[in-house]
């Protein structure tokens, strides 16, 4: 079977700031990973590939330096990458990156199963995954804890929802975002590392892939980033003294005057 | 008319012929519509009823056909589209707590607007919930009912309402950011081609452009971010739950409800739900919850968690975990808070046990209170905390259930 992992590489920290002078986050100084979630999709891609056969192929859009993101998706053990970079997708929405995304993933080929994190800890969107989907003409199942059966044209997985979860079965091809609790990630092996450095990484930009010139980058955005600023930091707090007791007791008619409870 | 050809680059070479799907491209000697050129002796050229689709750019290689699109072309005519909506989100016939909380927003932005207020509410049986969305604010409600979207399921509902709003062009569509509104909403925006702006904590009218200015936070919080969709409708945004104040309940409101049936409407269904399995482990729901009480790796062990679900049960609350303990398999993944498990942003948030590491205070330090009870006066939870009580939590979190129950009963 042919599985697609979708990742994206963000700041290694979301203690960003923000230039004062030109309004943008201030990215230097801060190292890159692959987006945490990410590595969970990248694990399961792993995990069905060993159990189904078959190729895991990465797919990532961003800057040149995002090939790095793929190194390390490739030394965890993925088949190939292909990273969609080009200037004209920068300024990219969600729709237009789902719109671009979608393009590299047909032009990679068949496929039966497309998997992302659920959202990336930068944006916090968990909006790529579906768009992807629409844009692929696949159904697609969000926030999948568990993949219980997947064979040639079926998969059943179990979506986390607030109260619990649900017990969903598609066809394939589909797409699936994936939470934490689906596995834990494996560590690059040292081999693994050897073949992803010499590893040829597919660079396409937006001529090889075939999307229309309006769809993407900041024309094809629909939205727009009017402002960005630093949220005002929590107020300093007070603390309580005395015995368990009476810190209690001070704490609950705090907590009462606030009309809280 | 914006598609030309370059005189000077085109070659001839005919590859775009095969790429127009509308077969409007003819190779045609140079002599009759160009100058010379020292190496070719052909040119494209285009015919009439070109729209513009860009398919011949990508086989060209010599980038010899331009398409200058003028912006006003461009954007669809956004002037028709009229009214705020709430996508009514309903589980086993109950309408969610967050819809009633967009009620209360969608219409202070529908009266900036001078618009109507309108509810879309999908489902079987829910005669009862349209009235309770009118007695909320609602001027209109959309119920759509049929066995199909009982439950919900991605391609029904973004099929329905994908092609409601085709129909009736609202301006704005609110949606809750649950895990169904953020699974379907992306898909609605995209196969609408209109923007989505996620997770969305403050909402507002510039009056003049009537544009909806969407703020939410990003980089977990760190960021905060306004977001616009200028030229495109509706603008969508889904919203964080807790965050606006309910609406207020009028018993005597009158509105219009517009019921249909999709059951003789061919709906795409490309996922079957099997089971839906509630999680036992949760008396009280994270995401729901007014007041969390988290415990951490100071608790020390999985059985000290009972000390954490009393002070919970005591004030009605949901327990919630930091990642420490949760990989040490003490409690449930469910039960996570923080960057990789869920953002809440409740009343109360007591934090017992726990030191405060960034990628625990990302997912609750929108919390109205942030109370902490550490050992540790270093800890880095302090430093958001509300009130700090520095002491042995074995000792400080039973005084206060026993002071709680005390006060309370």
């Amino acid at each position: 079977m042919n599985f697609i992992v979708c990742i994206k590489q963000v700041p290694g920290t979301t203690e960003v700031k923000i230039d004062p002078r030109t309004n943008t986050l201030i990215r230097e100084g801060v190292e890159s990973i692959v987006n945490p979630f990410d590595s969970y999709a990248i694990e399961e891609g792993l995990r069905l590939k060993e159990r189904m056969g078959g190729k895991v192929t990465v797919i990532s859009m961003g800057p040149p330096q995002a090939e790095s993101a793929l190194r390390e998706a490739l030394s965890m053990g993925c088949d190939e990458g292909v990273l969609l970079t080009d200037p004209a997708f920068a300024g990219s929405d969600t729709l237009a990156t789902s719109y671009t995304v979608a393009c590299g993933i047909r032009k990679i080929g068949e496929f039966d199963l497309v998997i992302c994190g659920k959202q990336a800890i930068d944006g916090d969107t968990a909006q790529v995954g579906p768009g992807i989907a629409e844009k692929l003409g696949i159904p697609a199942v969000t926030y999948v804890k568990k993949i219980e059966e997947i064979d040639e044209a079926h998969i059943r997985v179990e979506r986390m929802m607030e109260e619990g979860y649900e017990v969903i079965e598609l066809g394939i091809p589909a797409l699936i975002t994936v939470v934490k609790e689906i596995n834990e990630p494996r560590l690059p092996s040292l081999r693994g590392m050897m073949r992803a450095k010499k590893a040829t990484i597919s660079i396409w930009n937006a001529f090889d892939i075939g999307c229309q010139r309006d769809r993407i980058g900041q024309p094809g955005s629909p939205t727009i980033v009017n402002r960005i600023f630093t949220p005002p930091p929590r107020k300093g707090g007070e603390l309580i003294l005395g015995d368990p007791e009476e810190q209690s007791r001070k704490l609950v008619d705090k907590l009462r005057e606030a009309k809280v409870i | 008319m914006g598609i030309r050809i370059v005189e000077d680059k085109c070659t001839g070479c005919s590859l775009c012929v095969k790429a127009c799907p509308f077969g409007l491209i003819k190779i045609i000697s140079r002599e009759e519509v160009a100058k010379p050129h020292p190496k070719y002796k052909k040119i494209a050229v285009i015919g009439e009823g070109c729209n513009l689709c860009g398919a011949c750019l990508e086989p060209c290689s010599f980038q010899a056909i331009l398409i200058e699109k003028e912006e006003a072309k461009l954007r669809p005519d956004i002037s028709n589209y009229k009214g705020v909506w709430v996508f009514s989100e309903q589980k086993k016939e109950k309408i969610q707590g967050v819809v009633y909380e967009l009620l209360g927003e969608g219409r202070k932005l529908a009266e900036r607007l001078g618009e109507k207020l309108s509810c879309v509410l999908l489902g079987q049986g829910m005669d009862e919930g349209a009235k309770e969305l009118i007695a909320y604010g609602a001027d209109r409600v959309y119920q759509i009912e049929g066995s199909i979207l009982r439950d919900f399921q991605d391609d029904p509902y973004t099929d329905v309402l994908t092609s409601l709003i085709e129909k009736e062009k609202p301006e704005i569509v609110l949606m809750g950011a649950t895990a169904i509104g953020r699974s379907f909403a992306s898909r609605v925006a995209a196969r609408l081609g209109t923007g989505l702006t996620a997770d969305c904590t403050e909402l507002a009218i510039d009056v003049e452009s009537r544009q909806l200015l969407q703020t939410r936070p990003a980089f977990g919080g760190n960021i905060m971010a306004t977001i616009t969709t200028p030229h495109h409708r509706p603008q969508m945004a889904t919203v964080r739950h807790k965050v606006f104040k309910k609406a207020i309940k009028q018993g005597n409101r009158q509105g219009e409800i517009i019921k249909e049936s999709v059951e003789n409407r061919t709906l795409s269904l490309r996922t079957k739900l099997l089971n839906m399995v509630e999680d036992i482990t949760q008396t009280v729901k994270l995401a729901d919850a007014d007041i969390i009480v988290s415990g951490g790796r100071g608790l020390g062990a999985p059985e000290n968690f009972r000390i954490i679900e009393e002070l919970a049960r005591s004030l009605g609350g949901a327990v919630g975990a930091s990642r420490a303990a949760v990989d040490a398999g003490w409690i449930p993944y469910s039960h996570q808070v923080g960057q990789t498990g869920r953002t809440v942003c409740p009343k109360i948030y007591i934090a017992c046990g726990i030191s405060g590491a960034i990628q625990h205070l990302v997912g609750m330090q929108s919390s109205e209170i942030i109370v902490a009870i550490n050992k540790d006066p270093n800890a880095p939870i302090f430093k958001v905390a509300t009130y700090g009580i520095e002491g042995d939590l074995f000792k400080v979190v039973p005084a206060l259930t026993k002071r709680l129950t005390e006060v309370l009963e």
